[in-house]
């Protein structure tokens, strides 16, 4: 006897966002990558469809990041300028897009002034031509000059520029609005705050699909559990219909993963956890693929090897299974 | 919840003498108004009164539609209005309603199909409105038969368990209620839910409160529609309120604003 598989109807899906402007666009990138637009559970290929894969962004850096010697092996030919690191990050190792980190504007780390972040940014942009996703050092005083300051310097980039969180999101918000950029919206594990900001941000006027949601997930052991009930949470009100919930996920997976105790322990420290390095990429992985069940579109990634096996993963996760 | 908004109706004055008149100007204010209260359809009734009722509910299907973009519930005991009616919707209609007698299922549910219309089937036959649960349910179950018997989606059927004003029987509520929650044991997917809310308190002091207390009871017992006045603002401020505490929808500070701009463009 056949089985009848039971197949739930959705009235509704996940918005769709488009990264990055060609030239013809406005900008300067050699192709744009749209994500979302999901019309089912994660890859329930047999409920809906999935248009648009998920990506992998790398991680570069302002500074020479504090990373540990796994992470070092990889990118310390490259990683004192920007612009040769996010290269390395594209052709070697398939990088979807780039995701930057101004952890060097930090007043405690290099305190770089904002016409030197502008200018990392512009060199980074005319080394590569994959959509750029911009992210400031998270202290509010410094990030509310900078972004805007990056925003104007690339005007019509249409990148991805965060972050806005509800005691200070007007500021870029206006920004991302002004110069035709899509903002992250960052929430702290928190589904009623995510849903308020974004509504606040769609009262400021920027258009609903040029928001992705920032759920500031935890790693693998570090509450990933959390982080998955609200990307699924989130998932199912979009498919329901709910507009302010329907936003693409953005998951910082390689700096959560990166600084459990797991991914840095010493094989000497706990001889039965198995090799160092080998265990930092997995935890990396890991992190990356439970969130890409759990509903993510963006994962900022660091290790080229997790990188890999993530996007191995995607590929399989897209093909449509047989129901 | 989806409120019905039930003002252009000709038992109002105003509707009565628009449609009299031809003048469209109280009908387009009050969709406006309704829609920007959180309607999200608005009940069209040529009322008791009209000369030419199939004249007068193409003229306001037309009138309507011009000044909102929201769907419309085509209300009128007479099947041949209601299909004129229909004939000019731009979106997928409601037709309010039907009786479960048979021979009004038999012209209704085709109907509803054809036009890709949902359908109000009120659980009553020509003897009138059951007093218990009990017989409510069984008309229930009827009409859930003859939307399976004519190929009307289930959810494109809304039973209407029919409420009585409190101050003349009183005893109703309480039967609606249970009616309401069985409805929803009927099938799966189960059929759609909706109430003629005003009529609770007809000739009751405080109308507004009477409502919106009996629409979060209803709510909580699978109402999931109403034919209620969209502009009462804590009507809607209720229903938005109901949605959260029944877990219909995710908590956010803005969830009443949320609820009445849901349906606008």
């Amino acid at each position: 006897m056949a089985v009848n598989i039971i197949k739930d109807r959705n009235s509704s899906s996940v918005l769709e966002v488009k990264l990055g402007a060609t030239k013809e666009e406005g900008g300067s990138r050699s192709h744009t990558i749209t994500v979302g637009g999901d019309s089912a559970l994660p890859f329930n290929h047999f409920e809906g469809e999935f248009p648009n894969r998920p990506i992998v962004a790398m991680e570069v850096q302002d500074m020479v990041p504090k990373w540990n010697d796994i992470l070092k092996k990889e990118f310390e030919d490259v990683w004192g300028d920007p612009a040769e690191w996010a290269q390395k990050c594209v052709e070697e190792y398939g990088a979807d897009a780039i995701y930057l980190k101004l952890e060097g504007a930090h007043p405690d780390e290099k305190d770089n002034s904002i016409d030197h972040c502008v200018d990392v940014v512009k060199s980074i942009l005319d080394a590569i031509g994959v959509p750029l996703i911009i992210y400031g050092c998270e202290v509010e005083e410094k990030d509310n000059e900078l972004m805007p300051a990056i925003a104007e310097a690339t005007a019509g980039e249409n990148l991805l520029l965060g972050v806005a969180e509800q005691e200070n999101y007007k500021t870029i918000t206006a920004a991302c609005m002004v110069h035709k950029h899509n903002l992250v919206a960052r929430s702290p594990l928190d589904i009623n705050i995510c849903k308020q900001l974004n509504i606040l941000i769609t009262e400021m006027n920027l258009p609903a699909n040029k928001i992705v949601i920032d759920p500031a997930i935890g790693a693998l052991g570090y509450g990933i559990e959390y982080a998955y009930s609200i990307l699924e949470r989130a998932r199912i009100g979009a498919l329901q219909g709910d507009k302010m919930m329907s936003m693409p996920i953005i998951c910082t997976v390689g700096e959560e993963a990166w600084k459990t105790k797991e991914a840095n322990a010493s094989v000497d420290e706990y001889p039965g956890w198995g090799e160092t390095a080998t265990r930092g990429i997995l935890w990396e992985a890991v992190t990356a693929t439970s969130l890409l069940h759990s509903g993510a579109h963006i994962l900022l990634m660091r290790h080229p090897k997790a990188v890999s096996v993530v996007k191995k993963e995607i590929d399989k996760l897209m093909k449509p299974n047989s129901f | 919840m989806l409120i019905i908004g039930e003002r252009i109706n000709g038992m109002f004055n105003d509707i009565k003498k628009a449609i009299q008149e031809k003048d469209p100007k109280p009908v387009q204010e009050w969709a406006k108004r309704q829609e920007e209260g959180g309607a999200a359809y608005l009940d069209i009734n040529v009322g008791p009164g009209a000369a030419d009722r199939v004249a007068a509910m193409k003229w306001l299907v037309e009138v309507a539609q011009e000044a909102s973009d929201l769907p419309l519930c085509l209300d009128s005991t007479d099947f041949t209005a209601i299909e004129e009616g229909l004939k000019l919707c731009k979106k997928p209609a409601i037709i309010n309603s039907t009786s479960a007698d048979r021979d009004k299922v038999e012209v209704a549910f085709p109907m509803a199909v054809k036009y890709n219309a949902s359908i109000i089937g009120l659980t009553m036959d020509k003897k009138g409105i059951p007093k218990d649960s009990d017989t409510r349910l069984s008309f229930a179950m009827e009409l859930v038969a003859a939307a399976d018997e004519f190929g009307l989606p289930m959810e494109n059927l809304i039973i209407d368990p029919l409420i009585l004003p409190c101050n003349v029987a009183q005893d109703h509520a309480p039967e609606v209620l249970k009616t309401l929650h069985q409805i929803k044991m009927l099938s799966d997917p189960a059929p759609k839910t909706v109430l003629g809310l005003s009529n609770v308190s007809q000739n009751c002091d405080n109308r507004p409160l009477i409502n919106r207390t009996f629409l979060t009871m209803a709510m909580a017992c699978g109402l999931d529609m109403a034919i209620a006045d969209a502009n009462d603002d804590a009507l809607m401020e209720a229903a938005a309120t109901a949605e959260i505490l029944l877990n219909q929808n995710i908590y956010c500070d803005s969830y009443v604003k949320l609820f009445r701009e849901r349906h606008q463009k």
